[in-house]
């Protein structure tokens, strides 16, 4: 719901609002390194009902089920993969924020490294080019027609 | 009738619209000066005619008519007056109106400034500008008509969404459209000049300021856009990754990009065609933008098969003007001769560089913000492309150019320097290597990633104050000397300076908040207290308010620093009665450069209340720097060698002595 407020901030597409509210006291575990790995894994998981954000910033009921399930995971001893891989499993990839490296993800991961050896390789061969171009020696018409200015 | 007289003037702009697109090309075409001089009237009587409307539309928003629609689906005669004016441009049909007020504008601008211009020139960049107005004045009178009436009138309106009440939106929304849309402008130019069939350093040297003011409005709206996200959201995150403000930060990067190759272009007449490319993306990314916020595919594909009326009307004018351009380029773009030769290692190349990471970049956000939707509408499957993403990307692309960028100045043209530039910059190093080791320690080794980060952004201010150092002589020459040199520098070298600096402070921000941040989330019963970094915060009481059109809850705390009171801070949920929605108004107060801010959530069943609070260290720094960026531009507009424009052209191209024999 906050990212519909803030799509009505940012050049107004206009949605409705609702108050802001996240993680909960109650839900905070008590062992701050299990809880710190919990908001972490938080920030990366969608809420699924709400626009473009993540389960940590949402005050949406579904948002708050899926923040207790990640910390019964982690209380359960799941590795952060394990985690995602349940909630993956039970939700589908829609609820990834960073979506995976797969076939089907391949142009996204791509592009950075694509347009930029890309570009890099199109500006090197043009440098190249156009100073071989400019590097070339005189042909011999140039050359005579530069005598034959010079001894004007 | 005022409504009537605007919906009019409105029809009226469209056909002088018209006119400016067909009459003028035509003039320049049939080499007719009397109809390529056209142009300057119709650019300037449709601004009047779309101001006229506009105001028709304000007025009817300040009387409260809600005999109009567009009014009473978005006002409330309880509003303040304020709200009541920007909340004309609060909603779908105003903000097209807005946009295409300020397309006009800058048509005016360009039909009175660019008097030095040579005709055919100016005669196709006003039948570009036509162009372009000419649709989306079609577009609004077609689909998003915001003077329609409504029979019969009720007596009160369904007010403004309360998010919007707020003094961001007579600020945000005018930065953001007059920097989107100001693109318009070096868009039309770069037509005009494949039109032309020719471009030089002087089209580049034209072409600039205008970039640069919309590049500084853009620069201006993107950061008050984040500020109000941030204190409005009431969780003072400054930057979402969400598709809306990618829409508005693709064509700032390609801006950017803009701005440093066309400084190539006017001084070494090199990278004409790219730069020429640049200007069409750039603004084609304001139009994709406009299309993704004001279609309605964002919230979901189905959602805009639904109701595609506006959508696809949009989509025809981004594929008609982006289709147009390149096809436009595809054909003349190659006839473009290429300029002066460099060295890798020179200013250019520096220039190059940041262009290919900025590209880089603004491809990036692209592809992240539209992938979803081709995946979606491919195989219909859904996947989210957030934050994480482009948190993981965009760090090392930027990386490497924030680190590049003190290089740029201190680099010659045509073949540089880089140890040379290395040595020069030793002590601009030293310095910020010292600051983050200092801050390192100061924030009890809290985080090496924020130290290092403090370094860049260090290192980003240092350098561009030893370029300007370098460039009086200061250290050098006798300090009356070297203080005449540094006031009599061009004012584009401190617009530089300026800019590069105010990057440096943002990134300073960014990692002061992102790595240095503290947060307590709690329960709290009137009376107690609890600590935040070094506050702590004694809550006293809830108590009631109303306000002109809303009721609401408000927390207070006593801010205590070493047993001393620093003051309060009120925190609030707020009630608007006329659509009956909630809204939290976070309680923020500003300590140096860093912030403390409240959050209340709901009351508890034991009489408690949900309080979240955080330190957000040198969070001032985000906007700071991006409104010293903003300086930085406007001071380099108001540089001379901008401002007299282009000497004139000489009567005859010189005659290379090769083809004189």
């Amino acid at each position: 719901m906050r990212k519909r407020v803030l799509s009505c901030v940012f050049l107004l597409a206009l949605a409705f609002a609702g108050p802001a509210a996240a993680v909960e006291p109650d839900e905070v575990l008590s062992d701050p390194a299990l809880e710190a790995r919990a908001r972490e894994l938080s920030a990366e998981l969608r809420c699924m009902v709400c626009q473009n954000q993540s389960i940590d910033d949402s005050e949406a009921e579904l948002a708050r089920d899926l923040r207790l399930l990640v910390r019964e995971r982690i209380k359960a001893g799941d590795s952060d993969e394990d985690v995602r891989n349940y909630i993956v499993s039970r939700y589908g990839e829609f609820v990834l924020l960073k979506p995976r490296f797969s076939v089907r993800n391949a142009l996204l991961w791509a592009t950075p490294v694509v347009v930029l050896a890309g570009g890099g390789l199109l500006v090197i061969l043009s440098l190249r080019r156009r100073s071989a171009r400019h590097a070339a020696p005189l042909s011999v018409e140039e050359e005579a027609a530069l005598k034959d200015i010079l001894k004007k | 009738m005022s409504v009537e007289l605007g919906h009019f003037a409105l029809v009226l702009a469209l056909a002088l619209a018209i006119v400016q697109a067909v009459v003028p090309f035509a003039g320049a075409r049939l080499g007719s000066q009397t109809l390529m001089r056209v142009g300057e009237p119709a650019a300037v009587t449709g601004l009047a005619l779309v101001v006229g409307a506009f105001a028709a539309l304000v007025a009817a928003y300040v009387q409260s008519d809600f005999s109009v629609l567009n009014v009473w689906e978005n006002s409330h005669s309880a509003k303040p007056l304020l709200f009541k004016i920007t909340g004309t441009w609060g909603n779908h049909e105003g903000s097209m109106l807005l946009w295409v007020m300020i397309l006009s504008f800058f048509g005016g601008l360009a039909a009175v400034f660019g008097r030095n211009l040579p005709p055919t020139l100016k005669a196709n960049v006003l039948a570009v500008q036509g162009l372009i107005a000419s649709a989306f004045l079609l577009f609004i009178l077609l689909t998003s008509n915001p003077f329609t009436r409504l029979e019969p009138a009720p007596i009160e309106g369904r007010d403004l969404n309360p998010i919007l009440q707020d003094i961001g939106l007579a600020v945000h929304p005018p930065l953001l459209y007059l920097g989107y849309v100001g693109f318009s402008i070096s868009f039309a130019f770069a037509i005009a000049a494949l039109i032309d069939g020719r471009v030089d350093a002087a089209w580049a040297r034209w072409v600039r300021p205008w970039t640069l003011a919309a590049w500084a409005f853009l620069t201006g709206g993107i950061a008050m856009g984040s500020y109000w996200a941030y204190y409005e959201l009431g969780w003072g995150g400054f930057w979402f990754w969400d598709p809306v403000e990618n829409a508005s930060f693709m064509p700032w990067l390609a801006g950017t990009a803009l701005l440093h190759s066309a400084i190539v272009m006017e001084k070494r007449s090199a990278l004409k065609i790219w730069t020429v490319l640049l200007a069409i993306l750039t603004f084609s990314l304001s139009l994709l933008g406009t299309f993704l916020v004001r279609s309605g595919v964002l919230t979901s594909v189905h959602a805009f098969a639904s109701d595609p009326t506006r959508g696809v009307f949009i989509l025809a004018i981004l594929v008609f003007f982006i289709g147009g351009a390149l096809t436009l380029f595809a054909f003349r773009g190659a006839a473009l001769a290429p300029g002066g030769l460099f060295h890798p290692i020179s200013r250019e190349g520096a220039l190059v560089l940041n262009n290919l990471l900025l590209t880089t970049a603004a491809a990036t956000v692209l592809v992240g913000t539209l992938y979803p939707l081709l995946i979606e509408a491919l195989t219909g499957d859904k996947i989210s492309v957030g934050a994480p993403f482009f948190n993981l990307t965009f760090v090392p692309l930027f990386l490497p150019l924030l680190t590049a960028v003190p290089f740029g100045p201190m680099l010659s043209w045509k073949r540089g320097d880089l140890l040379g530039a290395a040595q020069r910059l030793q002590a601009a190093f030293l310095i910020a290597a010292a600051g983050g080791l200092a801050a390192y320690f100061i924030t009890d080794r809290a985080s090496a990633f924020a130290a290092l980060g403090m370094v860049l952004g260090f290192w980003l201010i240092l350098g561009a104050l030893t370029d300007l150092a370098l460039k009086s002589g200061i250290g050098k020459a006798a300090s009356s000397v070297a203080l005449r040199r540094l006031i009599g520098l061009p004012l584009s070298v401190f617009g530089t300076a300026l800019a590069h600096a105010g990057l440096g402070l943002t990134v300073l921000g960014i990692v002061g908040v992102t790595a240095l941040e503290k947060e307590q989330i709690l329960t709290m019963r009137p009376s107690e207290v609890t600590g935040i970094g070094d506050y702590s915060l004694h809550f006293e009481a809830v108590r009631p308010v109303t306000g002109p059109n809303y009721t609401e809850e408000q927390a207070v705390f006593t801010i205590y620093a070493g047993g001393v009171a620093r003051g309060e801070i009120i925190s609030a949920k707020r009630l608007y009665t006329a659509r009956g929605m909630p809204t939290t108004e976070a309680g923020i107060r500003t300590f140096g450069l860093s912030q403390l801010y409240v959050s209340i959530g709901d009351s508890t069943a034991d009489g408690g209340l949900v309080v979240r609070i955080w330190w957000k260290p040198l969070v001032i720094l985000i906007w700071l720097g991006a409104l010293v960026m903003m300086t930085g531009g406007a001071v380099s507009l108001l540089d001379r060698r901008l401002r007299v424009g282009a000497p004139a052209r000489r009567r005859s191209a010189p005659v290379p002595a090769a083809e004189k024999a």
